[in-house]
């Protein structure tokens, strides 16, 4: 399914961001390899978001610089070149088109020719679900059905890396756990997924590895199970105790 | 004449389908739909640009253009006139008093109006899309497209409001295309004209056919704006 050529390991490297004349993320350094579910954790404006939009590409960095293996892939070197990782956010942004259009619109921005385009959208539209409600206005979607568009929209896309802010964190426990569901099946085909959340149940129904977030600075970064049994940061402690902190 | 026998000769001057009747309804149609049709095509890309642009003078632009939105009928008037005169610059060109000119002027009034909504518009678009449309590689202009189809129902009300404006001026027309008979008289300005003499009938039914055609448009572009915001959610 990937090229022969990988974008990943992501290194970040020193990265910090300011804005406002506050500096908002401290330099933080991490990598990210190929495979498994890296969670973000921490409480609200631990800059996971942030963090999430800097790697992506969102937001420049103020200092240190975000790398991808392949300097090609990651920043797509030609204009009409995809750059093999998407994002879903915490609330689905969703065009005002149909289920199907709003699909095949990310494969056209992206440089897909129609054939492609046409192909790819019914198969994310099967994988997903979401082949009744093709002809479907996507806005008109209940909540996880348009996050599920959002992840199909995103995987139609192809990418190797798949950044997550907080998913479910709008969703019902029910439409939460098929979201869950969806990531663990993304995992297995290959696909790297690194996303945000403040959930604990969910960071450790979900994490292969966790980098601990508290006030712009990584104060933790170690595999899931590690990380929940003995956390070795006095500010993690707090968090897993539910002592909220700010 | 009493008001009674006015409406009765109107009704009848509308129902009778009387040909100079229907030559000055018809022009009017042509040149404000032209006109608005010319303003749509130059000022929602030029609006949506705007929207997305930052440089400096940007606000200054956006000022201009809301303080153009009022800009009397017969001020647009008077600079067609002075540019299309014999002796103006594009004088040669021999356009005063054509229904050319007439939509010259109109496009003057409309643009404005056009530009100025578009811009809200699309920047409220823009707000709630730049995310995702960043995301797969939509940056900067190449948006534009995404952002005028998916604002289309609201794009709809701007392109509404270019069309009242220029529909129900007069002074613009008046000045530019001169009134003639035949040739450049619309219903606005036969209306001015059929009051000054005095011919009531002619003046009030055109004045209901301006009322009924504003309001056929209107309901059509509610009806198609309904269902489409229905579908689009």
């Amino acid at each position: 399914m990937l090229d022969a050529t990988s974008i990943l390991p992501l290194t970040v490297d020193a990265v910090a961001f300011a804005g406002d004349g506050r500096l908002l993320l401290e330099p933080n350094s991490f990598v990210i390899p190929a495979g498994g579910v890296t969670v973000l954790l921490g409480p609200n404006g631990a800059g996971k978001s942030l963090t999430l939009r800097l790697c992506h590409g969102l937001l420049n960095p103020s200092r240190g610089a975000v790398r991808w293996a392949d300097a090609a892939g990651g920043q797509r070197a030609a204009r009409r070149q995809a750059k093999r990782h998407a994002m879903v956010f915490q609330k689905p942004i969703m065009l005002r088109r149909s289920v199907e259009a709003n699909i095949a619109h990310a494969l056209a921005a992206s440089g897909a020719e129609p054939t492609t385009r046409k192909s790819r959208t019914g198969q994310a539209l099967a994988r997903f679900g979401l082949a009744e409600r093709a002809a479907q206005p996507a806005r008109l979607l209940s909540g996880g059905e348009q996050q599920r568009l959002a992840i199909a929209r995103a995987w139609a896309l192809r990418p190797e890396l798949l950044f997550l802010d907080e998913p479910t964190s709008q969703l019902d426990p029910a439409a939460t756990r098929q979201i869950e569901e969806l990531l663990s099946g993304l995992v297995s085909e290959g696909i790297t997924v690194v996303m945000s959340t403040h959930d604990l149940g969910q960071a450790r129904r979900l994490a292969d590895r966790v980098l601990f977030l508290h006030r712009g600075r990584l104060v933790e970064d170690a595999p899931g199970a590690q990380f929940f049994a003995g956390p070795q940061s006095a500010e993690a402690r707090a968090f897993l105790a539910g002592e909220l902190l700010w | 004449m009493e008001v009674g026998a006015v409406f009765r000769a109107a009704f009848a001057l509308v129902v009778g389908l009387d040909p100079d009747f229907l030559g000055i309804v018809g022009l009017s149609l042509r040149v404000t739909l032209t006109a608005v049709a010319v303003a749509a095509v130059v000022g929602l890309p030029l609006g949506a640009a705007l929207a997305l642009a930052r440089f400096p003078g940007r606000s200054a632009i956006i000022v201009c253009l809301n303080a153009l939105m009022g800009l009397p009928p017969v001020v647009a008037g008077l600079a067609v006139f002075l540019l299309l005169s014999r002796s103006g610059p594009l004088g040669p060109l021999g356009l005063l008093f054509t229904p050319t000119a007439m939509i010259v002027a109109q496009v003057i009034l409309v643009l404005p109006i056009v530009i100025a909504l578009t811009r809200q518009v699309i920047e409220d678009l823009w707000g709630e899309y730049r995310d995702h449309l960043r995301s797969v590689g939509l940056e900067g202009m190449r948006a534009i497209p995404t952002l005028l189809w998916d604002g289309r129902f609201s794009l709809a009300t701007a392109l509404l409001a270019g069309f009242g404006r220029a529909s129900a001026e007069v002074g613009a027309v008046l000045i530019v295309g001169g009134n003639i008979a035949g040739y450049t008289r619309t219903m606005t300005t036969a209306i001015t004209l059929e009051t000054s003499k005095g011919d009531l009938p002619l003046a009030l039914g055109l004045g209901i056919v301006l009322l009924s055609l504003t309001l056929a448009i209107n309901a059509v572009a509610f009806g198609a704006s309904r269902i489409g915001a229905r579908y689009a959610g």
